[in-house]
């Protein structure tokens, strides 16, 4: 019977000990460790929320990368076609400036030919000139070499004057 | 050979009991008294004012705790005073039975002590018995018996250890748990999570953690101390009726003092029902206030003292046999039933958290209609 009649004595340091066990542990136990607990509890959550933003903040940064990629690479498409561009131009023009002045070149020396060919000829002529007028004076000195000759010849310019 | 000589010195072992047994009538009736599983069990999973290490029961090994006495001031002694006492042997009402007492030496005189309950001599000078029980007057007993230095001891345990699980927490701030606390955290945690959260709304919960902590690893750790058969174990303190009792009523001033409009509504004019139920529903609301604790106070009562009853029972089987080979059945049973214990031990501290949660919950629960 007295197995389940409570006992006063036991009760009393029942009493005591588990209020003080208690007072002990909530004080100096239970709220270090749970403060601990849940600071750690903050820090991982904390911990997790950034991590899924800095996961949004990659995400946009990179969507950013990708189009400033796409403008640079437009940007260098677009100067790659403008400077073949150009340099298509540039070809361009100094093909047309070398046909110029290469059509100036033959021209100057064409013109340089004709004048030198002038020149030519005009000195032949002067040296065919000579050569007559030698060749003239030899026959001429040929013709005057005797009396009758000069006289033959005088009459035959005579002649020649009263023919004209 | 072997066999052969194995078993005529069993057969030889077992003739000397019985005629052992056959001569205890007469001759040994002091010594060797017949074995009494209850009365055994009993003994053990009693209170006592001394802690049995190891020897036969009278005269073996003890430590005599201290008896304090409040009758007519304060009288402290040791309990050694009643156990190398005086010993009483007195005819008890049935034929041929005999009822044991002692009375107190020295310090003690005056007292005596009955199935470790201490009484007042009469006049007489001796315990007067009407049937099994004595009628004599007792003193105050505020002594310090098997359970209260058990009691000392768990609530020490628990202390020395929690507190070096703040300590690593105090230490260290907020980092991955270490050693003890590693173990005991998830547990703290469980606690407060499945425990405490789990069954009071959740701005209030925080309050009752403390409290639930405490009566978690109090429970746990007491169980653990009765399952260990030797000294700093052995007492069975959370199957003692007492400590059950004072458990359950502080739950049951938690749950009162936390009772919010909502609750006393529920209790004394239950809403949603008619006019006349809420005057049948009162008395049995009222009931149930008391109830629920009751529950918590015998569940945790029985459980404890039945798991300590089962082991007993089990070693006893060698006892009541007279033969240590049938070791070879009782201690695989005994085993099999302390580890169920292991289990029931932190399984019965959780529930009476639980329950109490679920208690304290109920008070604090706002309206919700």
């Amino acid at each position: 019977m007295d197995l389940i009649l409570p006992d006063l004595g036991l009760l009393f340091w029942t009493g005591i000990v588990f209020c003080l066990l208690l007072f002990l542990l909530a004080k100096f136990a239970w709220k270090p460790i749970l403060n601990a607990v849940n600071a750690r509890e903050q820090k991982i959550a904390d911990a997790l929320e950034l991590a899924v933003k800095t996961q949004a903040e990659m995400k946009t940064l990179k969507a950013e990368n990708d189009q400033i990629l796409k403008e640079a690479r437009a940007e260098r498409d677009s100067i790659l076609k403008e400077a073949k561009e150009a340099a298509n131009h540039m070809i361009e023009e100094a093909k047309s400036k070398s046909k110029v002045e290469a059509q100036k070149i033959v021209e100057s020396a064409r013109l340089n030919i004709n004048s030198e060919k002038a020149a030519a000829i005009a000195e032949i002529k002067t040296h065919v000139a000579t050569l007559a007028v030698e060749i003239a004076e030899k026959v001429v000195r040929g013709e005057l070499a005797s009396d009758e000759k000069q006289k033959a010849l005088a009459e035959k310019l005579a002649g020649d004057i009263q023919m004209n | 050979m072997q066999h052969l000589s194995k078993l005529s010195f069993f057969m030889r072992k077992v003739a000397v009991l019985l005629a052992f047994v056959g001569m205890s009538g007469f001759s040994f009736a002091n010594e060797e008294k017949e074995f009494n599983v209850s009365e055994m069990i009993m003994h053990h999973i009693k209170d006592a004012h001394e802690w049995h290490l190891f020897g036969p029961e009278h005269g073996g090994t003890s430590i005599y705790l201290p008896i304090i006495l409040m009758d007519n001031g304060l009288k402290t002694f040791s309990s050694k005073h009643f156990y190398h006492g005086e010993a009483v042997e007195v005819a008890g009402k049935e034929q041929g039975s005999t009822l044991h007492y002692v009375k107190g030496v020295g310090p003690a005189a005056g007292y005596a002590m009955y199935h470790e309950e201490i009484y007042k001599l009469n006049e007489a000078g001796e315990l007067h018995f009407d049937g099994e029980h004595p009628h004599n007057a007792t003193p105050l007993d505020f002594s310090i018996t098997k359970n209260v230095m058990s009691l000392l001891m768990g609530a020490l345990l628990v202390l020395v250890i929690m507190f070096s699980v703040a300590k690593f927490y105090r230490k260290n701030g907020a980092v991955a748990p270490k050693g003890l606390a590693k173990f005991f955290e998830p547990i703290i945690v469980m606690v407060r999570d499945d425990i405490a959260k789990a069954n009071i709304n959740e701005h209030k919960y925080e309050k009752y953690v403390p409290y639930l902590l405490t009566i978690f690893f109090f429970i746990w750790f007491n169980n653990m101390l009765g399952l260990v058969p030797f000294l700093p174990g052995g007492a069975n303190l959370t199957g003692n009726i007492t400590v059950t009792l004072f458990l359950a009523v502080c739950t049951l001033l938690v749950t009162l003092f936390s009772g919010n409009k909502n609750y006393w509504g529920h209790i004394f004019w239950m809403p949603g029902v008619p006019v006349p139920m809420k005057f049948f529903m009162m008395p049995i609301e009222i009931i149930g206030i008391f109830t629920k604790p009751f529950a918590l106070m015998i569940r945790l009562f029985a459980n404890i003292t039945a798991g300590h009853i089962i082991v007993l029972a089990l070693i006893s089987i060698i006892f009541v046999n007279k033969s240590p080979y049938w070791a070879g059945l009782s201690v695989p049973m005994a085993l099999f039933i302390s580890i169920l214990e292991v289990l029931v031990a932190f399984l019965q501290g959780f529930l009476f958290a639980m329950l109490s949660a679920l208690f304290i919950g109920a008070a604090v629960e706002e309206a919700h209609h």
